[in-house]
Order: C-alpha cells, then structure tokens, then sequence
C-alpha cells in the first residue's frame, strides 16, 4: 500500500507545475525574488481583499457596534442570549441548518450517483452536454427556479400536481406544501445536484482504470473493488463537496424569497427583513450579528472543505 | 475463492475467444451496468426536465387550451422590462471583461511560476459560492464609497467576485489540457513579450474555457437576484419578481426563456469545441 502510494505521488506531478525558482533562501537576493515572484498575483488579491474582505470586515465589525457607535455585545447577545428576540433567531438557524444539511447529504448522494453513471457513458459528447448544463443549473437558481417550480407543482393549478393527483398521489393532501420546507428543499435540490455533479466529476476521472484493472486481476469482484479501493478513495472527494453543498444551501436567499415571499423562516430570509425595515427601531445591528454568526458557520465549512481536498489530492486530481 | 475464479477463467478458452458471446460474464455485466445507468439517468432526466416543461407549458398556454407564442411578443412591451434587459446586458458585459482581464494573466502565471499558490487560490475562489450574498450585500452597501454605492455598476464590482469561482474552474482545467510550459517557452525563446505570450498563443488554444467562463458570468448577472434586489436595481430578475404585470405568465415566461438561452448556447459552445477538435486531431 505505501509502496503503491510513493510510486503514486511521483508518478503524478501536480499540473503542469514549472520549476520552484524561489526555494533557495536566507539571503535578501532570495527576498527580492521572492517578492517579485509574488509581484503578479497582486492585483487579484488586492482586489479580493477590497472587493470581497473589506465587506466582510464591515459585518463583523459591525456585529460589535451599538446604535450609537460604540462597542457592544447586545447584538450577539440578541441571537445568542436570552432576550424575547432570541427565540426566533434560533429558531430561523435551527431551521436554515436542517435545510442546509438536508440539502447537502441528500443531493450529495444524488449527485455523486448520477455523475458515476455519467462518467461510464461512452460518449464524451453526452458528458460535454451535462457539465455545461450542470453549471447553468447550479448557478442560476434564485428566482427562476422559483417561477418555474410553481408552474409545475402549486397547490391545485400546477402542471405536475396534477398528473401526481389523477394517479392518486398527491403530495399535498399529505401534509406538503411547496411553501414550507420540504417544499423549499426539493426546489434547493434542482441546483444543489447539478453544483454536485460539477464539483465530483473530476474526482471520478481520476480514478485509474489501472486500479481496477490491478484489482479484477487479483480476482476481486465489483463490490470488493469498490469496497476497499473505490469508495475509500473518494471518500474524501464527497464529503468536502458535501461542505460546499452545505454552505450553498446555508446561504441561498433568492429562492426561499421568491417561493415562499419571506414567510419562510430561515437565517437569510430574517437577515432580507430587517434590512426592509420589518423589525423594531434600533434593532438593525442585528441583522449583522445574524450575518456574522453565518460566516462564522460557513468559515467552518470551509476549512474542513479545504482540509479535505487536501486528503482527495494524495490520491486523484 | 478468487484465485480459483481466475483459474478456471484462464483454462476455459471460450470466455476469451468469444468474449461478446451473450452469456459470457463480461457482457452480462456490461448490460446489468448499462441498465442501472439508464435508470439513473432517466430518473434525473426526468426530476429536471418535467418542472422546466411545465414553466413552459404555464406560460405558453391558451385560456382557452392549446399553445400560443403571442406571450413572446407581448415581452417586449412589458412594462420596465426593457429597462431590466438593458441593465442586465451592460453589467454582463462589465462583469465579464473585469474578470478576465483580472483572472486570465494571474491563472496563466500561478500556473507556470506559483504552483504553491494554486491552493490558496482554489480556496479564495471557492468562497464567493458560500457566502451568503444576503450577508454580502450588507457589507458591500456599508462598505462602498458613497459615488460606487449610488451608481448601478456597483453591481458590475461585485459580480466580478461571484464569477471568479466558475473562470477558476474553467481556466484551470483548460490550463491543464494544453501544454503551457512549452507554449510560453517557444514563444518567449522567439522573443514575444509576456503580453504578447498570454494574448496571442495561450488565449487562442483557452479559446473553449474562456467561453464557457464568459456564459457561467453572463449566466450568473442574468440569474443573481439578491444583491441586486438589497440595492434596489431592477436587473432582469428583480423584475422578474417585482414587475406587476397584467398577465403573471409573462414572468414565467422570461424566467424560463433565460433559462433556456443560457444553457442552449453553452451546449452550443461546448459541441462546436467538440467538432473543431475533432476536425484538428483528423488534420493530424
């Protein structure tokens, strides 16, 4: 196994990776160098530390301020606390965390199943065709699939309902509601698969022919193969893309708004309100303790996303 | 067990003379997995197809049954829609220009000098999918200086973060599919400067990634509705939401017609990449 793995790493450079000029250090030269290596990656990190850090910052500090300008903790307290407010801040992430992980596990397995069978098709046309369909779903979401969704599956006027109704098995005589949270989750499914699809794709292209091969000739079977071989090695590779789909489901705001017209009571959804104005004078720093406490969420997710991408790279990619 | 399996397949010449045979293992196989992966397909087919036929359907249909195309025509003289459309375009437009020009060069040198850097900008893109653009657009509206935070293209600034993950994605495969060490060597050797590398020999042979990347932007300004909503400008869908139509089914309608646009010219980018490389691997 270990000797596999060292034949593994060597045999497989990273990219197109080009000779590290900067690994020579101690001296200023190495300084100067380094810096001027560094030198052409500084636009785009200017502008994501202006663009994307700078407003993040504000959130946070903003978490922190009093109506007056001052330091507080009662915004944090508010969600976090015991003030009349606070229950239904805690109800609203209790609910976004439910459709977040709902929405992550189930599309997760969804996903990773439908881009196996994707990847088995012999023709690179049809795969060619998904990718790019996968990353129009994943990303345009929002208000069109909300539009479209009520089309297919209102109450009684919706397409879908009722071809489900003639046949007997309408979900809404069993307690459903397209506005309520199954409802909004099946819609959250409809770009969380096709963002699965896109994002676990390559790990199957990297998983070796060579490695089945190796096992069919020590007369292991398809189920033994994907036992000890396939499934641990895309282990990773699917729950790092489950923390992502985790943080898209956490976070989406335009769909829950358009479904449901904000009666919904999910994190983004309290956090668009206050911002109306629906709330009590004085209030309104709340809506960025709300914000902050949802980076700090997603931040997690990340990093454990980040870290497991790290274990997918020892083997694929 | 399996050794014996691996016996027995070797002295029994027929399972590899006649591999193709319908009772042979492997191609009973081959059909169980053919089998399984239709049903999956058809199945997925179907939960993404069926909703996006019945938008359609909605707002194509007669009072009276049957279809009708008059709601296409009756877009145009919706009320604000022409505004929406104008605004959508221009951002699209800005939006996809500022993002290449800042991500194409820096892509193009981590690639070929900053190996080391490639993760670090795998995460930094990977953020703008997960942060809550609710939460974002707070910060950007506190953070803005007053004349970037009256003025529409404020959008057009933002916008250019959300689409760095999907150019990323694009460009970093597209780097990986061609040669870029030997491109830029033959072409710094014969002494084009680096400008000169990336615009007339890596830009031409990313000519499939960039596109894709330019219709994931041109997607995205056309679909994001949060920000734009928080800062008031009715891009198309804010309009889509807001507009008060006399007739609900025109906003059906135009949300199902970007839908569509989007992904038909994708898949048409993707299929005319796919005929030009085959025509070259012939030509070789």
């Amino acid at each position: 196994m270990t000797a596999l793995s060292n034949l593994d790493s060597s045999a497989s450079p990273s990219g197109v990776a080009g000779p590290d000029a900067t690994s020579k250090s101690g001296t200023a030269g190495a300084l100067v160098r380094k810096i001027r290596t560094g030198a052409p990656v500084v636009p785009f990190l200017a502008y994501v530390i202006l663009v994307l850090g700078v407003p993040t910052g504000t959130i946070v500090a903003f978490a922190f301020r009093s109506n007056t300008g001052g330091f507080t903790w009662s915004n944090i307290h508010t969600i976090l606390g015991t003030t009349p407010l606070t229950e239904q801040y805690r109800a609203g992430f209790e609910n976004s965390l439910k459709l977040a992980v709902v929405t992550a596990v189930i599309p997760g397995i969804l996903g990773t199943v439908i881009a196996y069978a994707i990847s088995t098709s012999e023709h690179p046309a049809f795969k060619r065709i998904v990718s790019a369909t996968s990353g129009v779903l994943a990303q345009f979401g929002g208000v069109n699939l909300a539009f479209m969704f009520i089309a297919a599956f209102a109450a009684t006027n919706g397409l879908i309902t009722g071809w489900l109704n003639s046949i007997g098995l309408d979900p809404w005589n069993h307690g459903w509601s397209l506005y309520k949270f199954w409802g909004v989750a099946f819609v959250y499914m409809y770009f969380q698969i096709p963002l699965m699809v896109l994002i676990i794709t390559p790990a199957f292209a990297g998983l070796r022919p060579a490695w089945r091969e190796a096992a069919e000739n020590l007369g292991a079977s398809r189920w033994r193969f994907w036992r000890h071989v396939g499934v641990p090695v895309l282990t990773p590779a699917i729950l790092g893309s489950m923390f992502l789909l985790f943080g898209s489901g956490f976070s989406a705001y335009a769909t829950a708004e358009a479904l449901t017209g904000g009666t919904i009571s999910i994190t983004p959804i309290q956090i668009g309100a206050i911002l109306q104005g629906n709330v009590i004078a004085g209030e309104q720093n709340v809506a960025y303790a709300l914000a902050f406490a949802m980076i700090v969420i997603l931040l997690v997710s990340v990093v454990i996303y980040a870290y497991l991408r790290k274990r997918t790279s020892r083997w694929l990619l | 067990m399996a050794s014996l399996e691996l016996s027995t397949l070797v002295a029994d010449p027929s399972a590899i003379d006649q591999p193709y045979e319908l009772d042979s293992p492997l191609k009973k196989r081959r059909i169980r997995l053919r089998w399984g992966r239709g049903t999956i397909l058809i199945i997925a087919a179907a939960y993404f197809i069926l909703p996006f036929y019945a938008g359609m359907e909605y707002s194509l249909q007669r009072p009276t049954g049957g279809f009708s195309l008059t709601p296409l025509s009756q877009i145009a003289s919706a009320p604000g829609f022409g505004a929406a459309l104008w605004l959508s375009t221009q951002l699209a437009v800005i939006t996809m220009l500022g993002v290449m020009v800042l991500m194409v060069p820096t892509v193009i040198y981590v690639h070929l000098r900053l190996p080391r850097f490639r993760r670090v900008m795998e995460v930094i893109t990977t953020l703008p999918i997960i942060i809550p653009p609710i939460a974002y657009s707070v910060g950007v509206l506190e953070s803005a200086p007053a004349w970037l935070r009256n003025s529409q293209y404020l959008l057009a600034v933002v916008y250019v973060i959300l689409a760095m993950p999907y150019v990323y994605r694009s460009l970093d495969s597209g780097l990986g599919a061609i040669d870029v060490k030997t491109l830029v060597e033959a072409s710094r050797s014969l002494g084009s400067s680096w400008l000169m590398t990336i615009w007339r020999v890596l830009v031409p042979n990313l000519r499939a990634a960039l596109m894709s990347a330019s219709v994931l932007t041109l997607a995205l300004v056309f679909g994001e509705f949060t920000i734009a909503n928080v800062d008031n400008w009715q891009t198309v869908p804010v309009w889509i939401y807001l507009a008060p139509t006399d007739n609900p089914r025109i906003n059906t309608l135009v949300a199902m017609i970007a839908l569509l646009a989007t992904a038909l010219v994708l898949i048409l980018i993707v299929s005319l990449d796919r005929s030009q490389s085959r025509k070259s691997r012939r030509a070789q």
